[in-house]
C-alpha cells in the first residue's frame, strides 16, 4: 500500500516523473488522465476497455508486464504508430512490481 | 427545413433521453449524429459491453441500454437525422438558431442541446502519404452505397467486423475484392472470419496478410496501391481502396461555434441548466465540463432532466411549469397514447 515513481513521457516530449498509487485499482491510462499528461479528450476514450488506441504507450524500461489480453492484441494490430514495446496504457494495472517504470505516449491518432 | 422545440446534437444517452424529458413538457425534439444509428459510444463502440452504474439496472448491455431509451421515447416520436454531422450554427434575430449539417440539411429551432459525447466520430485515417488527395477519388472511409462499387476492382484494408463484412458483401457486388491486414489473424466475429475463408477459397475474396497498404498511385483518380508484405512490395491495381480501421471521436465543427472550451469539452456557465456562454445554447452529457464534472450516463440523464427545464421557460417565458411526477401526472405521448397509472377502485362495503 504505497506510491510508485513512474516516468511518463509526454506527446510533447516532456518528461513527468509522478507518484502512482498502488491501492486504487488505477491503470496507467487512468493515470495519465489523473495528472493531465493528455488533453481531455485524446485518451481512454473507449473508457480503457481494450477498444479503441487512443491510451496506446511505448514501455522504455524492463519490467516485466501483465501478458497482453487478446483483445489488447487485436487492439494494437489495428492501432497506428505501433512499435514492438507498444501497450495499451488501460491493460497495465498499477502493482508495486512497477517501481520505476518508464512509458512515452504513443501520438494520437 | 426541419423545424422543431430543442434541437439535440448528438443522439447518444443522454440525447435520446433528453427526448423523454422534453416530451413531459410537450416540447418536440429533432436529433442530428454523425453516425448512421442512435446510440452514440454506446452503440459505435461497445454494444456488446455490461454497463453496471445504471440506476435500477444491475447489468444491462450498451446496446440493449439504447434500444430500451429508443423504446421510452417513442411515444414522443423524435425526428433523426442520422449520418450528418452538425457544421455551422447561425442565430436568428429572434433569438432562434439554424443548424445545417455537412449534406445542407437546415434545422430550426429556439433551443439547441449539445449532447455530443466526445465529438462526431471521424474515420480513423492510415498514415498514408497523399491520402488525402484521393479522398473521394477513389478512396472512401465509409460506405455509404453499394451499388459505387459494383464491378469495381475495391482493396480494403483493416481486421476488425467492418472490414470483414465488408468485404463479404462486396464479394457479390465488386469485380474483384482484396482484404489487405497487418496481421493473420483477424479480430471479427467468429462466423465472419470462417466466411472471408471460405470466400477466399472460392476464389471471391483475395487475402493479403500481414501486409499494409503504405503507398497510393493514380492521376487524378486512384488507379493503384502498393502493399507491403514482408518486405516486398506489391502492387494492387484498384478503383478504390477502402481503409477500415474504425472511429474517433472529434469535436470536430462545434469548437468553432464561439462556445467557451475547456480540455475538449463546452464549458457551462453552471450547473442550474448547463447553459453555454451563448444563451438558448446548452451542453449536456460528455461533451461539457463544470467544477465537479463527471463523465458518467447517469449525470447526462441528470444534466438533460435541468435542461429541459430551463429550455422550457426560455421557449414560454411567460408559463409557469410545475415539475409533475409520472407516477401521478402519467404520459401523454404526441402519437396519442397514454400511459397512466391504473385508477383504484372504490368500493362500498355493505
Amino acid at each position: 500500500m504505497s506510491d510508485i515513481t513512474i516516468k511518463i513521457t509526454d506527446r510533447e516530449g516532456v518528461v513527468h516523473e509522478v507518484q502512482a498509487p498502488t491501492d486504487m485499482a488505477m491503470n496507467v491510462m487512468e493515470l495519465v488522465k489523473a495528472y493531465e499528461l493528455a488533453p481531455e479528450g485524446t485518451i481512454g476514450i473507449c473508457g480503457g476497455m481494450a477498444m479503441c488506441a487512443s491510451c496506446q504507450c511505448y514501455v522504455k524500461s524492463d519490467h516485466t508486464l501483465p501478458e497482453m489480453t487478446p483483445d489488447e492484441d487485436a487492439m494494437l494490430a489495428e492501432a497506428f504508430y505501433v512499435k514492438d514495446n507498444s501497450r495499451l496504457g488501460c491493460q497495465i494495472q498499477l502493482t508495486d512490481d512497477l517501481e520505476g517504470l518508464e512509458i512515452e505516449l504513443a501520438p494520437e491518432s | 427545413m426541419i423545424k422543431t422545440d430543442i434541437l439535440i446534437i448528438g443522439a447518444g444517452p443522454t440525447g435520446l433521453f433528453t427526448v423523454f424529458e422534453a416530451g413531459l413538457l410537450k416540447l418536440k425534439c429533432h436529433l442530428i449524429d454523425a453516425l448512421p444509428q442512435p446510440g452514440g459510444q454506446c452503440a459505435e463502440i461497445y454494444p456488446k459491453k455490461p454497463i453496471y452504474d445504471i440506476p435500477g439496472f444491475p447489468e444491462v448491455l450498451a446496446g440493449d441500454l439504447v434500444d430500451n431509451l429508443m423504446k421510452q421515447i417513442t411515444p414522443f416520436e423524435p425526428g433523426f437525422t442520422l449520418g450528418e454531422r452538425a457544421d455551422t450554427i447561425e442565430k436568428l434575430d429572434d433569438g432562434s438558431f439554424i443548424v445545417t449539417t455537412n449534406k445542407g440539411t437546415k434545422h430550426h429551432a429556439p433551443v439547441v442541446a449539445i449532447a455530443g459525447g466526445l465529438g462526431s466520430f471521424e474515420p480513423r485515417k492510415p498514415l498514408i502519404e497523399n491520402l488525402a488527395g484521393y479522398e473521394d477519388k477513389g478512396v472512401e472511409y465509409i460506405i455509404r452505397d453499394p451499388e459505387l462499387y459494383r464491378d469495381k476492382c475495391v482493396v480494403i484494408a483493416g481486421g476488425g467486423d467492418s472490414a470483414l463484412d465488408w468485404s463479404i458483401f462486396l464479394s457479390e457486388v465488386a469485380s474483384e475484392v482484396t482484404l489487405v491486414h497487418r496481421r493473420n489473424e483477424f479480430r471479427g466475429a467468429l462466423d465472419s472470419v470462417e466466411k472471408v475463408q471460405e470466400l477466399k477459397k472460392l476464389g471471391k475474396i483475395n487475402l493479403l496478410t500481414p501486409a499494409e497498404i503504405t503507398e497510393l498511385e493514380g492521376n487524378g483518380k486512384l488507379e493503384a496501391v502498393i502493399a507491403e508484405k514482408e518486405g516486398e512490395r506489391i502492387r494492387l491495381e484498384t478503383d478504390h481502396f477502402i481503409p477500415l480501421f474504425g472511429l474517433a471521436p472529434k469535436l470536430g465543427p462545434i469548437a468553432g461555434w464561439g462556445l467557451e472550451i475547456e480540455k475538449n469539452a463546452i464549458k457551462v456557465d453552471n450547473t442550474l441548466d448547463y447553459q453555454t456562454n451563448v444563451p438558448g445554447i446548452y451542453a449536456i452529457g460528455d461533451v461539457n465540463t463544470y467544477p465537479g464534472k463527471l463523465k458518467l450516463i447517469l449525470c447526462g440523464f441528470h444534466e438533460a432532466t435541468l435542461m429541459c427545464q430551463s429550455a422550457y421557460q426560455r421557449i414560454f417565458p411567460d408559463k409557469k411549469y410545475v415539475m409533475k411526477y409520472t407516477t401521478v401526472s402519467g404520459i401523454d405521448g404526441f402519437d396519442g397514447t397514454r400511459k397512466e397509472a391504473p385508477k383504484a377502485v372504490v368500493k362500498a362495503i355493505e
